[in-house]
């Protein structure tokens, strides 16, 4: 609009910029225009390093591999900029910890999974690194010492449909690398399939969760998903579908080596290492709608509870209460972050959508360098889109899986508090029997029947003829023994939800590393892209 | 630089008072620079200030300011359109009525859900209305100065009497409501119009210029149409996005008031975040409504205008037709020749007059749509470039801060190695 130029909109009256936190006044600090003058220095500081990243994936990191379908369909080549090679000098001028990490070992449980790989296939040169490798070595170590002390890396890749029609199924690799010596190799391979997956649920959650572990609960089955791979669609969506199965497969095994004594259960190791697994059966109400019954059974029963458990119970059920409204606050942000995702993707086709517009108003304007320009404008539009979908998918796999998965973790966590009721409720109830037995027994004492009272006495302790010294036959016996029982389970289900919490904590803050590695990396395209643009704005005449 | 105030009196009134000090290079001529540097919006009425700096002397002083409502600015549009010696120009589109169904509806909402809002909610919301009313603030502003400047950059409407009176008059121009007859009269006027389309597609051009004018114009008319409503609807995808932001930071920021936990304070640091992305996502969505689909709104309607010339020229091209073929016929029965000649005349005088400066506000269109454009979209770019390192950096720092702060978990130092 001619005359209505030079407008720049009003740097927005920003109240919180007058947060007194020392660590966020230097993020507050940037609202205005000096920004730019900050990005500049870091950003757009001299290339000392001209890099040539390489695109092959590391010999020998299993986890680098092609991976899942959906990522080669999302993610497109370079924009054809350089742009690989700025995002690589973006790091290296930035300081020196955040262009940290190994290449090769990954030296932690968590791996990234899709994100990975999503954002960039380009894979830095370990050259590139080494000088921060070295640093980061000896905080490495300490990390190491204090915490973890075992090396096991878990990925799931490549999904294959094996079979035709309705009989068909998914089968995939779960690779394993390691150093602990209960395996047989460092490094091993073997393929398998959902219902593999769902098996050993059962058979640890039969095992562990009657001492109060919190048993990770697998991914859920969907039967409209599996249909359309089985169906053979090759569309998108199902392709959505096996890399949404594959990451939460890859997660579900991660959390269960993750835990002290799965990782020890030799089921675990049997599901890891064997070649041919038996086929689990009965595997139908082990997910989806079965075992999300059983979980708000579980809730429900705690619930119905009325009876009064004593003491040290406020650490209990203060902790239920907070793990109940935690629940509830995920499934809302769940619901947000839902919305963002599909927000995401209406905008990704608004923009494509724009981006065709746009390029045909060019092919119609008269004024060769306005139509160079507006052409331009739609592939800059264009990209956008490609960036978007690309955020969209990180939305969804960084944030929404996340959320949805501790949905379920949480409900795993109340099962596990269910148990130890269980087992108080067995306690209670040998007490009460105790009780009554002992009474019976006083009474008769007063009634001075001693024929009665011989009886009675048997029938505390029980005493089978056979086994006298069979102490575990006695009512006596038997309340100890559950109150050994609940003893234990109260301290694993304690322990167990601190590790838990530390996990949470430590998985969610890892989440939020990523998303905003994504948005970062987001955003460097964005700019690129624009700038790419500018000249050809300037360029109009 | 500009700068944008808001009061807000109560809950059910709201005052917005747009104060800015814009900077003079907008007018090029400075004999004749006017701008509206304020504006008050009360309720549904929205007054702007129209303030004047002239050195004609055909005006009573060399500045001066006038408030004028938006029916005020139509009334100037729809006076001038129906001034007949203007036929050959084109007419400044008229500026949209200001919208504040958004914000207004977004009020309403934050009236009745207060008793219910936790005082920290009730505070962003109200930020965030008065952000939104700023906005659409700042559009209508816009959108009506460049329709004042539109006319005094013009060498012909600047001297125009209305216009003069206009900016000038201190009173209330008494602006009547369109009655019933002024609005089936618009209606007959669009009905004639799209006969006019009809009529110029069929009339038989002479004249090179305006037949590649009459094709690149209808053209081009449907184009930028579709790009706006596009453009539209990629700026409220934006705007969505943002939306889900701010839902995702208030859920954050939603645990227990009793809860203890440090995994709280970690939610609360993550809802900091998404407050950001929040923000600057919303700065983005106003950026590019501003300078792209403002840009893209205006030319649909400065198209129009011309088109609006186009057909009235058409027009004459026909009378001036009609007028030969009487004539003949006159000429042929042998009556009233001398008044079909004067018909005859004057037909080929108007349309000669209006085929003349048609050709020269046409070629002065081009190059002003190919400098709004360049315009707008280098400014647009360079803001999407800024708001792009700003978020960039503000994702670097809070990495930054999240993976160096070992607040009981070792944080991992992301893995960038994909970079």
């Amino acid at each position: 609009m001619s005359g209505s130029c030079g407008r720049i909109p009003p740097p927005f009256p920003d109240n919180e910029d007058q947060e007194a936190e020392s660590d966020t006044r230097v993020l507050d600090s940037d609202e205005d225009d000096d920004d730019d003058d900050e990005g500049e220095d870091i950003f757009t500081g001299a290339r000392s390093n001209p890099i040539t990243p390489t695109s092959a994936p590391d010999e020998g990191d299993i986890f680098s591999e092609e991976g899942s379908y959906i990522r080669s369909d999302v993610h497109h080549a370079t924009n054809g900029l350089h742009s690989d090679e700025e995002e690589l000098d973006l790091f290296t001028e930035a300081t020196v910890e955040l262009t940290l990490t190994n290449t090769t070992s990954q030296g932690r449980r968590e791996i990234t999974g899709p994100t990975a790989s999503a954002c960039n296939t380009t894979q830095v040169p370990n050259s590139i690194l080494k000088p921060s490798i070295v640093t980061k070595t000896t905080e490495e170590l300490e990390e190491e010492e204090s915490g973890d002390q075992f090396e096991l890396n878990i990925a799931v890749t490549n999904p294959e449909k094996i079979g035709d029609g309705m009989n068909a199924y998914m089968s995939y690799k779960v690779s394993t690398q390691t150093t602990l010596p209960m395996f047989l190799n460092k490094t091993f391979s073997v393929r398998r399939r959902f219902s593999d997956f769902l098996g050993l649920y059962e058979k640890i959650s039969a095992k562990h969760s009657l001492l109060g572990c919190i048993i990770p609960p697998p991914p859920q089955k969907s039967v409209v998903g599996m249909t359309k791979v089985k169906v053979g669609k090759e569309d998108s969506s199902s392709a959505e579908f096996v890399e949404k199965r594959r990451a939460a497969l890859e997660r579900y095994l991660q959390r269960v080596v993750a835990h002290p004594s799965l990782l020890q259960d030799p089921d675990v190791r049997e599901f890891l290492e064997r070649d041919e697994l038996l086929r689990a059966v009965n595997t139908q109400t082990l997910s989806g709608p079965g075992l999300l019954k059983m979980i708000n059974r579980a809730s429900d029963a705690v619930n119905k509870m009325t009876i009064k458990m004593n003491e040290s119970d406020n650490w209990f059920e203060s902790k239920l209460q907070e793990v109940e409204n935690e629940e509830q606050l995920l499934r809302r942000l769940h619901a947000a972050v839902d919305s963002l995702v599909n927000h995401r993707k209406e905008l990704c086709s608004n923009t494509a959508v724009f981006s065709k517009s746009v390029a045909m108003l060019g092919s119609v304007e008269e004024n060769s360098a306005l139509s160079r320009a507006l052409s331009q404008l739609a592939e800059v539009e264009d990209k956008m889109e490609q960036l978007h979908q690309q955020q969209a998918f990180n939305d969804f796999f960084i944030l929404a899986e996340l959320l949805a998965d501790y949905i379920r973790l949480l409900g795993a966590v109340r099962c596990c508090f269910e148990q130890r009721m269980k087992v108080w409720q067995r306690l209670q109830e040998a007490q009460s029997t105790l009780q009554k037995k002992r009474e019976a027994e006083a009474k008769l004492l007063w009634a001075n029947k001693p024929e009665k009272l011989q009886q009675a006495k048997d029938d505390i302790n029980e005493v089978k003829l056979s086994t006298a010294n069979d102490k575990h036959n006695t009512w006596e016996s038997k309340v100890s023994q559950y109150e050994r029982d609940f003893e234990r389970v109260t301290c694993t289900v304690r322990k167990e939800v601190l590790r838990f919490e530390k996990e949470k904590a430590r998985d969610f803050k890892q989440h939020i590393v990523k998303y905003l590695e994504s948005l970062l990396h987001t955003q460097h395209r964005l700019v690129k892209c624009w700038e790419a643009f500018l000249p050809e704005a300037k360029a109009i005449a | 630089v500009q700068f944008g105030a808001f009061q807000h009196s109560c809950s059910n009134k709201i005052y917005l008072l747009l104060v800015r000090s814009v900077s003079v290079d907008l007018n090029n001529d400075a004999s004749l620079v006017i701008d509206i540097p304020d504006a008050l919006c009360e309720r549904d009425k929205v007054k702007f200030t129209v303030h004047t700096k002239t050195t004609l002397s055909s005006f009573q002083k060399p500045e001066f300011s006038v408030p004028r409502q938006h029916e005020e600015f139509i009334w100037l549009h729809d006076t001038i359109v129906e001034t007949e010696e203007y036929a050959g120009l084109i007419i400044p589109p008229a500026p949209p009525k200001p919208d504040f169904e958004g914000p207004r509806e977004k009020m309403h909402k934050l009236g009745e859900g207060e008793s219910s809002m936790t005082k920290e909610e009730y505070a962003k919301m109200k930020q965030e209305l008065e952000a939104e009313y700023l906005a659409v603030f700042k559009k209508t502003v816009q959108v009506h100065e460049v329709f004042l400047q539109r006319f005094s950059s013009h060498p012909i409407f600047r001297k125009d009497r209305n216009f003069q009176i206009f900016l000038e008059y201190d009173q209330d121009l008494s602006v009547r409501r369109k009655n019933a007859k002024e609005m089936f009269g618009g209606f007959f006027k669009n009905m004639v119009k799209s006969a006019d389309e009809v009529l110029i597609s069929g009339v038989k051009e002479v004249d090179e210029f305006f037949e590649q004018e009459k094709t690149f114009l209808l053209d081009y008319s449907s184009k930028i149409k579709d790009a706006t409503a596009k453009a539209e609807k990629m700026t409220r995808s934006h705007k969505n996005v943002a939306d889900d932001y701010n839902h995702i930071s208030g859920a954050l920021n939603s645990t227990a008031a009793d809860n203890n936990t440090a995994f709280k304070k970690h939610l609360e640091k993550y809802a900091e975040v998404f407050e950001k992305l929040r923000k600057l996502e919303d700065r983005v969505a106003s950026d590019q409504e501003l300078k792209l689909t403002e840009l893209l709104r205006y030319y649909t309607r400065d198209i129009q205008a011309a088109k609006d010339l186009l057909y009235r020229r058409a027009r004459a091209l026909a009378d001036n037709e009609n007028s030969n073929k009487a004539l003949d016929k006159a000429r042929l029965k042998g009556k009233d020749i001398a008044q079909a000649e004067e018909n005859q005349k004057q037909c080929l005088q108007k349309f000669d007059k209006l085929s003349e400066s048609g050709k020269k506000e046409l070629t002065s269109f081009k190059a002003r749509r190919v400098v709004a454009f360049r315009k707008n979209l280098i400014e647009m770019t360079e803001l999407e470039i800024k708001h792009a390192k700003v978020r960039r950096l503000k994702c670097c720092v809070y990495h930054y801060m999240f993976t160096r702060q070992c607040s009981g978990s070792h944080g991992k130092p992301g893995n960038l190695r994909e970079f």
